[in-house]
């Protein structure tokens, strides 16, 4: 029996392990060797060359620049995607408030516009990219067609094309991909806190402003954490990377104004052939996530509530 | 926690209820220490104004008319000719211009990319499904030394950045030969779905009662057969919400297939080969072509999402939530 057990679990989890260990362990650890080599990603030459690729970075003026719109992405768009969830999931589940039985519920017509703001979320971020693409085209564009339109014929900017607002048109893109999903998480985690709460501070007057800040909010903490480490990740990674590589102008934008980390490791490695460079960028890149991870369970630590 | 059955859309809502201020405006982070105890706008329902509900219904149509119009723009200018694009973007095509689907369809190879997606698509989320219950099981449901390890081992693999180890691998594929593969995508696929698939499957079979398993086990089922024949149906509801999660985000990948599966036009995956279109469309300036292959990827997805609504929310969420 004892045997059987044994090579019951091997046998399941030799395959799994294996494809994990293969791809993505492996090039991880690599990557982090390759950090201190000069390669170039294209002969299978190198040598070691210590911290040499983490000094250049200091010099790299846009490495700082990536930095900079990172951060900048890291530190808004978590805020701006995260309160408007919660404020339409707030509207959507208790802002509507004395209906005839029910002590909470949402506004009228609250289930259609949980599905409509679902919408960005189902669809690929290169559709959403491209989808605003078109719509900032200065020329042919929706935005600057609706500018005309009601008079403003002045007012026709560059969007993507002008260095001081490029960066926040990519953000406004992520923040419209991203709301919706958090309508539907907070959504899910009001509707599990218990009915009395409500019903308790409505007998003693509390109004929608004391019972989101006082009921709510702390109930909901430990999603909005939750959603707040992963809207962070997605700013850090895949999806910065795939918005900005389809929507700026040239690479990383017009003067580099929305270039960004993973992007930068991208051009690095595959169109200058610094391999080894790029994965100093990388891990400098994992260093930013892992202190932002730890600055958010930090802030974030309070007493748990148990309901 | 799938606990998605929601009223919240049956009319009935009562015409005095208003918004106080306060919940109209965005709650700022901190929230938990405001001591603004309601002064000024205490929780007299009647007489809060008319013009706050007014206001945050209008937000909350806004947000709507935002979320749909960009939508509905490219799906009528994928009925469009160039001209009339560029003429009247906001305005109603004059004929329907159906040549530019089948354009897109055939010249720009959208259909190739769609069949593209959906091998590497089915083959990579059964994979995952498979490969993930197994590990997970094992994990959830047997002492083993270095079990604890290796759990946190596939769970790390959540929160790091993909972007770091794109460079190594792509050089480990390229060594295997698995560059501009189906397999060699299915299996990237699969390998980058691991830690999720792990970390929610064993905690879904962590849940199930041991008594049943062991009562399969009295009667003479092997370890295999238990687990194929009683407890991977158990686990249907938790397979469901994973399956949901691991297809969305399969189907919409673009990063992976970006850097690994360039070589071979024919073999772009959707996301890929929309970028692509874009890219070779905007120097053509085939417009209309552009947004007919961008309807072409948009609308099936939207279409599913629609009829399997409550199904996608609740398994994104209960994923989520855990």
């Amino acid at each position: 029996m004892k045997h059987g057990k044994y090579r019951f679990i091997a046998g399941f989890l030799v395959l799994p392990l294996a494809i994990y260990a293969i791809f993505v362990i492996s090039p991880f650890v690599q990557a982090i060797y390759y950090s201190f080599t000069d390669w170039t990603g294209l002969s299978p030459d190198m040598k070691v060359v210590g911290f040499d690729n983490y000094a250049r970075l200091f010099q790299d003026d846009v490495f700082w620049s990536a930095v900079g719109n990172s951060v900048t992405l890291l530190l808004l768009l978590p805020v701006v995607t995260l309160s408007l969830g919660l404020f339409f999931a707030f509207m959507l589940n208790v802002g509507g408030r004395r209906r005839k039985k029910a002590v909470i519920g949402g506004v009228r017509g609250s289930g259609t516009y949980k599905i409509l703001y679902f919408f960005p979320q189902v669809l690929s971020v290169p559709i959403v990219a491209l989808l605003f693409q078109f719509a900032y085209n200065p020329e042919s564009g929706a935005l600057n067609a609706f500018f005309k339109a009601i008079g403003l014929d002045n007012v026709q900017p560059d969007w993507l094309g002008d260095p001081q607002i490029a960066l926040w048109c990519v953000m406004a893109a992520m923040v419209w991909a991203n709301v919706g999903f958090y309508v539907v998480l907070f959504s899910a985690g009001m509707s599990s806190i218990p009915k009395d709460f409500y019903e308790a501070a409505l007998l003693d007057g509390a109004n929608r402003f004391n019972t989101f800040f006082r009921i709510t909010l702390p109930l909901l903490w430990d999603t909005v954490q939750t959603g707040w480490i992963y809207m962070g990740i997605l700013a850090l990674d895949v999806s910065a990377f795939a918005f900005v590589q389809i929507m700026s102008v040239g690479p990383g934008g017009p003067d580099y104004s929305t270039e960004v980390l993973p992007l930068y490791v991208y051009q690095k490695t595959f169109r200058d052939g610094q391999a080894g460079y790029a994965t100093a960028i990388g891990v400098s890149l994992l260093i930013v996530t892992l202190v932002f991870s730890a600055v958010v369970m930090r802030l974030g630590r309070r007493e748990r509530l148990e309901f | 926690m799938s606990a998605q059955t929601d009223p919240a859309d049956l009319p009935g809502v009562t015409k005095e209820q208003r918004p106080s201020p306060g919940s109209s405006r965005l709650p700022g982070q901190r929230g938990g220490q405001e001591r603004t105890d309601g002064t000024g706008s205490g929780g007299d329902g009647g007489g809060e104004g008319k013009v706050l509900n007014v206001f945050s219904h209008g937000v909350l149509v806004i947000w709507g008319l935002l979320v749909t119009m960009p939508l509905l723009w490219a799906v009528l200018n994928s009925f469009k000719d160039d001209g009339e694009i560029f003429g009247s973007p906001w305005g109603l095509p004059s004929a329907l211009h159906f040549d530019n689907w089948s354009r897109a369809w055939d010249k720009a190879s959208m259909g190739q990319y769609f069949l593209n997606s959906l091998i590497v698509v089915g083959g990579s989320l059964i994979g995952t499904m498979l490969l993930g219950a197994m590990a997970a099981y094992v994990l959830a449901r047997f002492d083993f030394p270095g079990n604890r390890f290796l759990y946190f081992l596939f769970v790390g693999g959540m929160g790091f950045p993909v972007i770091l180890a794109l460079v190594p691998l792509f050089f480990v594929m390229k060594n295997m030969a698995l560059l501009d593969s189906y397999h060699g995508l299915i299996l990237v696929y699969i390998a980058y779905s691991l830690p999720f698939t792990v970390f929610f499957l064993s905690g879904f079979f962590r849940t199930l009662p041991t008594s049943v398993a062991e009562a399969a086990l009295i009667d003479g089922a092997s370890h295999t057969r238990t687990f194929f024949q009683v407890m991977l149906p158990m686990a249907k509801p938790g397979l469901i919400s994973v399956g949901i999660f691991n297809f969305l985000g399969q189907w919409n990948q673009y990063l992976l297939p970006t850097v690994l599966n360039v070589g071979e036009p024919d073999k772009k995956v959707l996301t890929q080969g929309l970028v692509a279109l874009a890219v070779s469309q905007g120097y053509k300036g085939d417009w209309s072509g552009l947004f007919a292959g961008l309807t072409i990827a948009m609308l099936p997805v939207l279409a599913a999402y629609i009829v399997f609504q409550r199904q996608v929310v609740a398994g994104l969420t209960a994923g989520a939530l855990k």
